[in-house]
Parts: structure tokens; sequence; C-alpha cells
């Protein structure tokens, strides 16, 4: 096989191939391997997760009220949305209906996680892409300073800031201690942005891990530790008392008041510094228009942030929920996570074993038994040390979810798009999107593009963090009219239990769609299964030869240069990959960070 | 000035059988003594990037972890202050180097690093075990890890004493994830899963 066409996309694996090995900045196995043609345009792509999780395996036969501790673990960045959606499918499988206190704070600890993985994608996993740090040597700090103020008043901006920011880069530059930033295409020519945007990304790249700190305490207060907060099966694990008497350790005004000053500074931080950063980073790559892959074709979320409690339609949820297929964009369609027919994953690329591989799998009725041979006519290498993967065969962990036999793309541009499609429901993603693209003189097919992805991120944190102020205020108006319920325990005892039930639960983490399908017989767990927005976004080739979404995404990009795939790595990266977090495990290459070889 | 005198934090994740070894020496440590207000225990999991801000707020900092020295397994390996992000920058040190070297080079870079630092590290035996616990002979330097710790806490004049009673309610990692719970409600050897992809895990563990 050397060249065929699906979903709109010609693919030939004829030309020259690149393999990039891991592609994330920080952590998780992800490959990619690409042929480029003789211009060095990407005219096929490979993406494959190398780290298997099993955690569906291991809470067979456990108690599904523990089951969040344990998926909370899956992921190291994740956390809360893991354990959210976990609580959620046991409370669907055993009809448990939540306090409306219980359902606000949720959305508020999710939009805190939102916001906070927004923010840290963005400046250190994804700015990185577009911004040359050691080109922020060379910078003007006056020039910088200018720059700054031109595009916001956030207060920290004086020359005198910026240069001590970057004697302070200079330093840690010349002791060869580059940590976070070793291994950069620095001086690259796909780099566009002048010395002082440079320098004024980096400070604020500085200033954003900084901002963490304020994040994270929303957690602390509703989840009575972090990282790694307490959660509940049938509301949240808090007690809440505005008078001040009573048990200890429950949530008061004063630590609600807290709560409230996170939240608005949070907003302020969001508006003033990350967003104006977003476009003025992106107004000097307006020519890059690669990397839209799936995103003009198939898109979906299953929608988050109810906005009363135990109604997940798509009506009450303050995320968009619905699909979008053969680019449809004036078709929104309601999906159905307990359709059989509907969400299904496919292991015929993948090293799992079904017992018939022509056909998916719903999650409630998933077999998770891995089948690891790397082979194939192309295939090159051993099973310990893979030269060349072989697409034609298996060749990821990663399963290939479709959605009514599409492959779809999750995450924050899906969300974008389908809030823009829907303004009567969304009026305020139609007006930022809008805003943005009149800022940017773009046309709104620019959406569909890596920066486009980008950028949809940063709109939806701003959404978020407003949307974060208005469940605040909902919650405040809530407790002053006397309710203060945070849990449901009516079910709690497994004695209340019917002998079998099933359920599903699902949130929108910061990356796309996540699900967790659960299975309960004599009070144990008999199944559970996730699907994880990487594995939508990181699907393999199905039966049918349909790609996943960062394949196509990488299609018919050219790369400046072949030995640095910057270019990959960008389009990558705008997706928010999350694979093996389930581990740290080291590949032996240690803390190389991307390998690349060309064929 | 900073808030958190001590943070005395273990890193790693608790399903892959030795992974879970920093996370356990903080549960130990917090099941045995206990300490003032401004020391915490924390249970940093596989947080990367996440867990600076508390790296930041910290006077003094321990972390426990398991660490690839290609050494025999349970051997243990004490880096201190200045040695600390150069040793996890060598090539195939840390399991976690990447993430928390990281997160030492940004706290550097920040101007914010503890004043002192104690990385105690152990070799794993086993890693690919997903749902498993401690080997034997990682569990075995739990108490010898501890009082590595303990030696530079009394150092720096941080006082904590002996519990007399058990640790009541959520111990440091919530009682679900406790290692006893842990281990009694683990699956049958048939059920779970016992090997993943051979690339990374025979690399990294000597077989």
């Amino acid at each position: 096989m050397s060249a065929y066409e699906t979903q709109g996309f010609k693919l030939d694996n004829s030309g020259k191939r690149v393999v990039v090995d891991p592609v994330c900045r920080i952590e998780g196995h992800l490959r990619v391997e690409v042929n480029l043609d003789g211009n060095n345009v990407i005219r096929n792509a490979v993406s494959t997760g190398t780290m298997w999780r099993g955690l569906e395996v291991i809470l067979k036969g456990r108690d599904p009220r523990d089951a969040w501790a344990f998926t909370e673990r899956i992921c190291g960045v994740c956390t809360g949305t893991h354990a959210l959606t976990s609580v959620r499918a046991v409370e669907n499988a055993l009809s448990i209906q939540i306090p409306e206190n219980a359902n606000t704070i949720r959305n508020i600890m999710q939009l805190n996680l939102y916001v906070h993985d927004h923010l840290v994608h963005f400046y250190h996993l994804h700015a990185l892409d577009w911004v040359d740090v050691v080109s922020a040597l060379k910078a003007d700090p006056r020039k910088t300073s200018e720059l700054a103020q031109s595009i916001s008043d956030w207060p920290l901006s004086s020359p005198g800031y910026f240069r001590d920011v970057q004697n302070r880069l200079k330093k840690f530059v010349e002791s060869g201690q580059l940590g976070p930033f070793a291994n950069g295409y620095w001086g690259s020519p796909a780099y566009k942005l002048p010395p002082e945007a440079n320098l004024m990304a980096v400070t604020h790249y500085l200033e954003a891990l900084d901002f963490q700190k304020e994040i994270v305490k929303v957690h602390t207060i509703f989840g009575g530790k972090n990282p790694h907060p307490n959660w509940l099966v049938g509301g949240v694990p808090c007690a809440i008392n505005m008078n001040d008497v009573g048990a200890v350790g429950a949530i008061n005004m004063e630590r609600l008041n807290l709560v409230k000053g996170i939240i608005d500074r949070t907003r302020e931080f969001v508006e003033k510094v990350y967003v104006p950063d977003l476009l003025a980073i992106a107004s000097f790559y307006k020519d890059w228009t690669f990397g839209g892959g799936l995103s003009s074709r198939n898109i979906m979320s299953y929608g988050d942030i109810p906005g009363v409690a135990n109604d997940y339609s798509a009506a009450n949820l303050l995320l968009p929920r619905g699909a979008i297929i053969n680019g449809d964009l004036g078709h929104v369609q309601e999906i159905d996570l307990r359709n059989p027919d509907e969400i299904q994953e496919f292991v015929s690329h993948s090293w799992y074993k079904y017992a018939d591989e022509s056909k998916g799998l719903h999650p409630w009725d998933g077999v998770t038994e891995p089948n690891y041979h790397p082979e194939g006519p192309n295939f090159k290498g051993t099973r310990t040390k893979i030269e060349q993967l072989d697409e034609s065969a298996k060749y990821s962990w990663i399963k290939a979810p479709r959605w009514k036999g599409n492959a779809m793309e999750v995450g924050p541009l899906s969300r974008m798009v389908l809030g823009y499609v829907q303004p009567r429901q969304f009026p305020f993603i139609k007006e930022t999107i809008d805003s943005v693209l009149h800022q940017l003189d773009l046309p709104v097919t620019a959406l569909f593009s890596t920066l486009g992805r980008t950028a949809a991120r940063g709109i939806e944190t701003l959404y978020c963090a407003k949307l974060q102020e208005e469940q605040f205020d909902k919650l405040i108006a809530n407790l002053k009219a006397g309710d203060s319920a945070t849990a449901n325990v009516e079910k709690w005892e497994p004695a209340t239990w019917p002998g079998e039930a099933k359920g599903v639960g699902f949130t929108e983490a910061p990356r796309g769609s996540l699900g967790h399908w659960v299975k309960i017989r004599d009070t144990k767990i008999e199944n559970y299964q996730c699907v994880v927005p990487t594995t939508w976004n990181g699907s393999p080739r199905d039966p049918k030869g349909q790609i996943g979404a960062f394949e196509a995404a990488l299609m018919n990009t050219p790369l400046a240069r072949a030995d640095q795939p910057l270019e990959i790595l960008r389009t990558l990266h705008s997706f928010d990959p999350c694979l093996a977090c389930s581990t740290h495990v080291m590949s032996p290459e240690g803390q190389e960070l991307s390998k690349v070889t060309v064929r | 000035m900073k808030n958190t005198r001590l943070l005395i934090l273990g890193i790693g994740n608790i399903l892959w059988a030795d992974e879970g070894f920093g996370v356990r020496c903080v549960e130990a440590m917090n099941a045995a003594y206990q300490f003032g207000d401004d020391v915490t225990l924390m249970d940093g999991g596989t947080q990367g990037l996440y867990l600076l801000p508390y790296i930041v707020d910290a006077h003094r900092l321990v972390i426990f972890d398991a660490v690839d020295y290609g050494k025999k397994p349970g051997e243990m390996v004490i880096a201190k202050d200045d040695e600390v992000p150069r040793f996890m920058g060598v090539k195939k040190m840390s399991l976690h180097q990447t993430g928390f070297q990281e997160v030492i080079a940004c706290a550097s870079l920040a101007g914010k690093l503890p004043e002192s630092m104690v990385l105690i590290g152990v070799q794993p035996e086993h890693l690919e075990d997903f749902g498993g616990s401690l080997r034997n002979s990682v569990k075995a330097r739990i108490p010898a890890a501890l009082n590595v710790a303990l030696e530079s806490i009394r150092q720096w004049n941080i006082p904590y004493s002996p519990r007399t009673t058990p640790v009541r309610g959520r111990c440091v990692n919530g009682d679900v994830l406790d290692m006893k719970n842990y281990e009694a409600g683990r699956p049958s050897a048939e059920l779970a899963c016992r090997f993943g992809d051979e690339r990374f895990l025979s690399g990294s563990v000597e077989a």
C-alpha cells in the first residue's frame, strides 16, 4: 500500500520517513512518524501512544465508591476531572441525586481546573512552540515595556521589570541549566516573533507559573487537600457552615471570601495577561494556517458544567454538548453515551485482542486484553526497540474510538465551535470568537487550524473564568437562602443498591471529552472502562483505514527543516495531549525530550 | 517570606508497584510522627509542574522518590541541596526526572528554590505490575529512608515527635489508597494486568 484517500486526505507513505519520539514536552509517551514529499510536506502521519493504561483491569472487584481515588491517579494533570467523572458514573448507575450546592461546588472546582490547566498548557507546554526563549535575550527591555503597555494595562510592565527577568534568564541560560528550555529548536526559521514579544511572553510564562499557587487554593478549600483533592459519591466531602458554629473544618464565610478573591484575580490574569499574549503571538503567525485536521469536519463534546444539579441534558450544560459530522455546522447532533451503536472502540490497529476485530465495542461491553505484537511488512526494529512502525498493522496502545463510525476531534476547539454555532445558548462564546477574529482580521474558517485550537483554548479560559464567578454567586445565593446541604447519603450503604447496575459519567476534561462506564454487580465493580480525550484525538486507524485527529492535523503541513520538526510539535501540543500519565517510567532515552530520526 | 517551613514530598505513581515508594514513605512518616503546623506532608503523585507552587513556598524540602540508578533493588542514594538538580539532570537517573527536574529548574529560574533540599531515592525492583504494591526489597527500605529524612529535619532544628495515638480519619493519602487497603483489594492475578510495554519496562530495570 502506498496511497489511499480517507476523510478528504490523501495518504502517501512513499516519501522520507521522520520519527519524533516522544512528543510531549514534559510527560507522557507519544510518538509520531510522518512521511515527507520532496518539498518536506507531510503526506502521511502515524501517531502512536506507547504506554498502555490498565486501570480498567485493576478496578475489578473494588468498591465503586472508591473508584474515584484510583482514577484520580490515571493522570497527573487531570486528577480532579477523572475523579468527578468517576463519581458521576457511580451516581448515574445507582440513581443518586446530588444536592444543588454539591453541583455548584463541583462546577467551581472543574472550572478552576480548566483555567489552571489551560494557563499552564499555554505558557509552559505550548508557548515555546511559538516563542523563542533564546531570542528574548536580545530584546530591548524598554521596547518590551512599550509593547506590553500597548496591549494591556497589566501593571507589571516597566522596563526595569523586563530587564530584571531578562537578566535572570541570561544567568539561567549561561549556567547551562536550561531545564524546561532544554532541547528547544531555538533559532529555527519557524519562529516569527521579534525579540521583544519573546521577552514579554517568557516573562508572563514565569508569572503564570507563579500564579498557579493562587489557583490551587480553591481545590484545597473545597477538596480538603491538594493535590489529589477528596471527592464523594453523592455530593462533595465538605460541610458548609455560614454561621461558623458546629462542625470543625466546615467551610465558612471567611473561606468563601478567599475563594471569591482568587476567582476575581484569576479572571483578571486571564483578561490582562493570557488573552493579550495570545493575540499578540497569533498576529505574527496568521499565515501559518496548518493543523486543522478533522476540526472542520467532525467534532464532538459531551458537554459539562450543569446549570442545575442532576440534569445532564444539552440544554442545561454551560459547556456545549453535541456532535457535528461532515462539516455540517448547521446541524448539531445529540449524542447518547448509553447507546451501544454510538460510541464504539476498535482495536484493529491497536495492541489489544477482540474476538472479532472488524467490529467495535461499546465501553460497557469493553474488553481490555493486551496483545503487544509490533509487526507488518514495513515494521523495522525489535519488540523493545522500534525503529519504524507499520501503520497497516497494529501500531498503538491507544484504542480507536468512533462516534457512529466517525473519527472525532475533541477539546477546546470542538467545544468553542459547538458554542459558536449555537449563539442563542452561548452568546458569550459567539461574541468573544467574533471579537478575536475581528482583532486579528481573520475569517471564521481560520479557527480550523493549530492556531485556531490554541486560540479556542484561550477564549474558553475567558469563558470559564466568567462561569466560575457566576457559579460562585449562585453558591452564595443558595447558601443565603438557607440551603447548606452538600451531600446525599441516602444510598451510601451498599445494602440499598440493586444487585446489578450500570452507569456512565462524563465530563469535559480541559483537553476533551472524558467518559467512564461502570458496571456494578453485587456491590462491586464488574467492569470499568475509561475513554479519555487523548484516546479520541490520538486514535490510530480503524478497520476502514480512517485516521485519528492527531494524524489528520499533521497532514499537508510543510516543515521548515525536516530534522527540526517544530511544526509537528506545534500541532500536537495544540491538542494538549495527555497520554501515559498513568506512569512516569522513563524511556531508556532518559531526559531527552524529543528525539528525531530522519530516514 | 516562605510560608511552609518544611515540605515532605513523596512523588511517584502508587499504581505502578515500586513507583509508589515516595508516596508510601510520606504515608509512613505521617503514621509514625507528628509535626508542627508549618510542616506539610504531601503525596505529590505524578503532578509534575503542578507541584511548583508547593516547592517555591517551602523553606526546606524532603523528596522521597523511586530513582533508577542501575543499582541493586532497594539500594538507597541520597542527594542534598545543589546535588539535587545536578543529580536529576543526569541521564536516566530519576523515574520522574523530566517532570521533577523541570519543577526544580522552574523554581530555580524563579529564584525561589528551597534553602535546603534532600532527595532520598531508592532503586526500584519491579515496576511492570500495574495495580501492584511495593516489592519487599523496596518496602523494607522505608524505615531507613525515614531515618535519613529525620536526620536532616533534626539538623534543620524542626521539631517533631513520635505519634502516641494512631492517625485518625483520612491519612495523607486517603483511606482508600492506604497501602493496606490498596493491597487487600487487589483483583486476582488472572484479572490484574501484570505487564506493559517492554520497550519501557524492561529498559528501566535490569531483570
